[in-house]
């Protein structure tokens, strides 16, 4: 295998929100590159819908307190209060500062940056839903994904466009850098790099239905997993309420913002059951569960009543042009309906890992549970857990945390840079890689073996026993299942053994970081012997603060999970029952 | 139901040429034609490349050749083509395997327009304003993709590979009639050239290939008309 060694003070893996606002941060202060496995506009940021919240109060009074107030709600109390206040006092800058850079909001008629209501987000600690996302359209994630890009572009940012990265090297605690795979060829890189940041997005690719793009299988919470560095609530993963039937694209909450309504089969409002004062616009967690009880208990529409409506015929086509294009576009292609005039059949979909990577509030990744710094490596966006976002996220949170801790991870790796001395890799540093997929090469192929097979159990039995209702029976069960396919997984083999773009190679490594993924999500939530966020044991339902107001640590054990634990850290807010 | 699929197949290092090879796939009718390539790939030869990421049409990844016309894969469903379904690769770029071809080129067009916003004016603490009509103006172009449909599909970029291309406008048109912007006069210059807006011979084919319903021909004459105001 041919291997190029490359020279640079800092790396960034990932070109989605993320990497490419740390990307403008660092940029000027060092030499830096960004690696991708895509085309930076490829990214996942491109696929977020409606909105960005900051209080702006472009539309009626607003302060970043209630946004905070929110968001720990929402939360289920378990995001780190400090972080949260950092991330809503920021908000209003970085808004501001995309604004500045290109990004083509809606606007007012008085020529300001338009706002909507969005699921949890409230005025005054919880009296009425607020006007608090920022947005273009159902397409904000593309215009974030488009200026930061484009930003980079007139600054000569350099990127190694389908590079995957697939090793890190850290010698005695210290970073020195990363070992990438070029797809076009099959060569191998070598990076030195100093300080490295992952924002490679999260791993919705653990389930069956997922709003989530293929190549979101987790790269960079596996490669750090695998170094022995724990991923932190890996038991919260969110199920988006609305996702299209069977197919799990994302229909964005904007459209109950817009004033959307979820109907069961009889066509009943039943949102107004679960959350009395602010209805379909309740939290994703509890709008999820909401969908699920109603499902199970009989009243899914279809044949086999395993679907809820999202009605928005009573909007007008006017509304829906103007500020739902897209997602009525995609109900059109893929369903074959007109939402103006009928109910569109939807589903919870997989859609965002609030658990990841652990980092402090500058996107330092922390190697255990009491807070020990990794010299040199940071990680910021859905790879990441801050956390803000806690047990469960409210909507346009996530492209808020990019933009915000995405410029924080710039910022750390400018500082490390300048106290710090270049890294030399040698040229054997791409050794264990290439041993890695030499072997993978040279076994031959056999069907029971191949990457779909593995994938599709691990993706069709995490569906059925760790989503949105959990069991100690049906974690116990995948536990077991995960054991076997992790048996399998050490045989893997792949047919195609060229050089060039042999993407089935890339899905055998990622492969191993969706079981990762899976292993860590399953262990977390089997051993949290309460219900909070999206986590929700049907043998535990109560929130147990006095027991569980705490961070999980998940950390490789050889085959095994090892849990740790670390206390919530407070702020305004003291814990209270969640009710909406 | 069977679906018979045909796949134009070049692996550089085994073939000298592009070869198709037929595919009898059991498929449903609402299934995307991006399910059929994954059935190949991951039931049949595992070799074969495509690029795919978000598999619903908004990141643009899987721009080919499907009976003859440029589009997405994931944008379109078995029971919307005619079989059997013939897909090769977007024409105009180097082939690199299979449906994966060289972008290189496309993305140096992309830059060549100076696709960001310029204005080098103190924005003060707030946003800027915009009205929602001036806003308006360039809200067609803002929903490009990048995914080379456009650009592929033309007549002219085939036979002239210096030519910017549609994609290339359509992201200098979004920033030309963007009332924030302070650098039209530079982007315009650039595309008066004679590889610049000037070589489109309007066609069509390119709006007709944008997978987003971008008017990209219109976008076009917008900036040629536009380039016929600066002296």
């Amino acid at each position: 295998m041919k291997v190029i060694k490359h020279s640079f003070d800092g790396v960034i893996v990932g070109a989605g929100g993320a990497g490419l606002r740390a990307a403008i941060e660092a940029a000027p202060h060092m030499k830096l590159a960004v690696i991708t496995k895509l085309y930076p506009t490829r990214s996942h940021t491109g696929a977020a819908q409606g909105g960005m919240s900051a209080a702006l109060a472009n539309v009626e009074e607003d302060n970043w307190n209630w946004h905070a107030f929110d968001t720990v709600k929402g939360s289920d109390y378990l995001a780190d209060q400090p972080a949260v206040d950092i991330l809503c006092k920021e908000a209003i800058d970085s808004v501001v500062e995309l604004e500045h850079w290109g990004l083509p909001f809606s606007r007012l008629e008085n020529g300001k940056i338009a706002q909507r209501r969005f699921g949890g987000h409230t005025v005054k600690e919880g009296e009425a839903p607020a006007f608090r996302a920022c947005y273009a359209a159902d397409r904000t994630g593309h215009m974030i994904l488009q200026t930061l890009y484009q930003k980079c572009v007139s600054m000569g940012v350099t990127f190694f466009d389908e590079f995957q990265v697939l090793d890190i090297k850290i010698d005695d605690g210290v970073c020195k850098g990363v070992i990438a795979y070029e797809i076009a060829t099959g060569n191998i890189h070598i990076f030195e790099a100093r300080a490295v940041t992952f924002a490679t997005g999260g791993f919705g690719k653990i389930y069956k239905v997922s709003s989530n793009a293929h190549s979101l299988t987790g790269d960079g919470p596996g490669i750090l997993y695998q170094k022995g560095i724990p991923l932190e609530d890996m038991e919260f993963y969110q199920f988006h309420p609305t996702g299209i039937y069977r197919l799990g694209i994302l229909l964005s909450e904007a459209a109950r913002g817009e004033g959307g309504i979820l109907r069961n089969k009889d066509g009943e409002r039943f949102m107004e059951r679960y959350a009395p004062s602010i209805k379909d616009l309740a939290p994703r967690d509890m709008v999820s569960r909401a969908i699920a009880t109603e499902i199970s208990e009989g009243n899914g529409a279809g044949p086999n009543n395993d679907f809820v409506y999202l009605d928005l015929t009573h909007l007008g086509a006017e509304t829906i042009k103007q500020k739902l294009p897209d997602i009525t576009d995609f109900v059109r292609t893929y369903v074959k309906i007109e939402p103006i005039n009928e109910p569109i059949p939807v589903q919870p979909t997989a859609h965002y890992a609030m658990g990841g990577i652990p980092t402090d509030v500058n996107a330092r990744v922390l190697s255990d549970a009491t807070g020990t710094v990794l010299p040199g490596v940071y990680s910021a966006g859905e790879s990441a857990c801050v956390s803000v976002h806690g047990a469960n996220r409210l909507g346009t949170n996530s492209l808020l945390d990019i933009v915000v801790f995405g410029k924080r991870a710039g910022q750390s790796m400018v500082d490390y840079v300048s106290s710090t001395k270049p890294m030399a890799l040698s040229e054997n540093a791409a050794e264990d890689l290439t041993n890695k997929i030499e072997n993978l090469m040279d076994k031959d192929h056999n069907l029971e073996f191949s990457v779909p097979r593995i994938r599709e159990e691990l993706q069709d039995t995490m569906e059925e026993n760790a989503k949105i209702f959990r069991t100690e029976e049906s974690l116990e069960k995948q536990t077991e299942i995960l054991t076997d396919l992790r048996d399998r997984y050490q045989n893997v083999t792949i047919s195609d053994k060229g050089k060039v773009f042999n993407t089935e190679l890339l899905e055998a490594i990622e492969l191993e970081y969706l079981l990762d993924m899976s292993d860590t999500t399953v262990a977390s939530a089997l051993h949290r012997k309460e219900s909070r966020g999206a986590h929700s044991r049907v043998d535990h339902v109560e929130r147990d603060d006095k027991n569980w107001l705490k961070h999980s640590f998940a950390f490789k054990n050889d085959a095994s999970v090892k849990l740790e634990y670390k206390d919530v850290e407070l702020g305004n807010y003291e814990p209270k029952e969640r009710k909406y | 139901m069977d679906v018979k699929v045909n796949i134009l197949r070049y692996n550089p290092e085994t073939d000298r040429k592009g070869h198709w090879e037929e595919y009898i796939l059991e498929a449903d009718p609402d299934e995307r034609i991006l399910d059929l390539l994954h059935k190949v790939k991951w039931f049949d030869d595992g070799s074969l490349a495509f690029r795919r990421s978000c598999a619903h049409g908004v990141c643009g990844s899987d721009a080919m050749v499907v009976n003859g016309e440029n589009m997405l894969a994931c944008q379109v469903l078995v029971k919307e083509v005619s079989t059997p379904i013939k897909i090769e690769p977007i024409r105009g770029l180097p082939v690199v395997k299979d449906l994966v071809v060289n972008m290189d080129s496309f993305f140096d067009s992309y830059k060549k327009v100076m696709p960001y916003l310029v204005n080098d004016t103190e924005p003060g603490e707030r946003e800027r304003l915009q009205s929602p009509e001036d806003r308006d103006r360039f809200e067609d172009t803002t929903k490009c993709i990048l995914c080379a449909a456009c650009t592929t599909s033309c007549p002219v970029f085939w036979t002239a590979d210096t030519y910017v291309g549609p994609a290339a406008i359509v992201n200098a048109h979004r920033f030309v009639f963007d009332s924030r912007d302070n650098a039209s006069k530079q982007r315009l210059e650039i595309l008066k050239d004679v590889d610049g807006a000037f070589r489109c011979r309007t066609a069509f084919n390119c709006t007709s290939a944008c997978p987003r319903g971008i008017q990209v021909t219109k976008a076009i004459e917008d900036v040629k008309r536009q380039t016929l105001t600066i002296n």
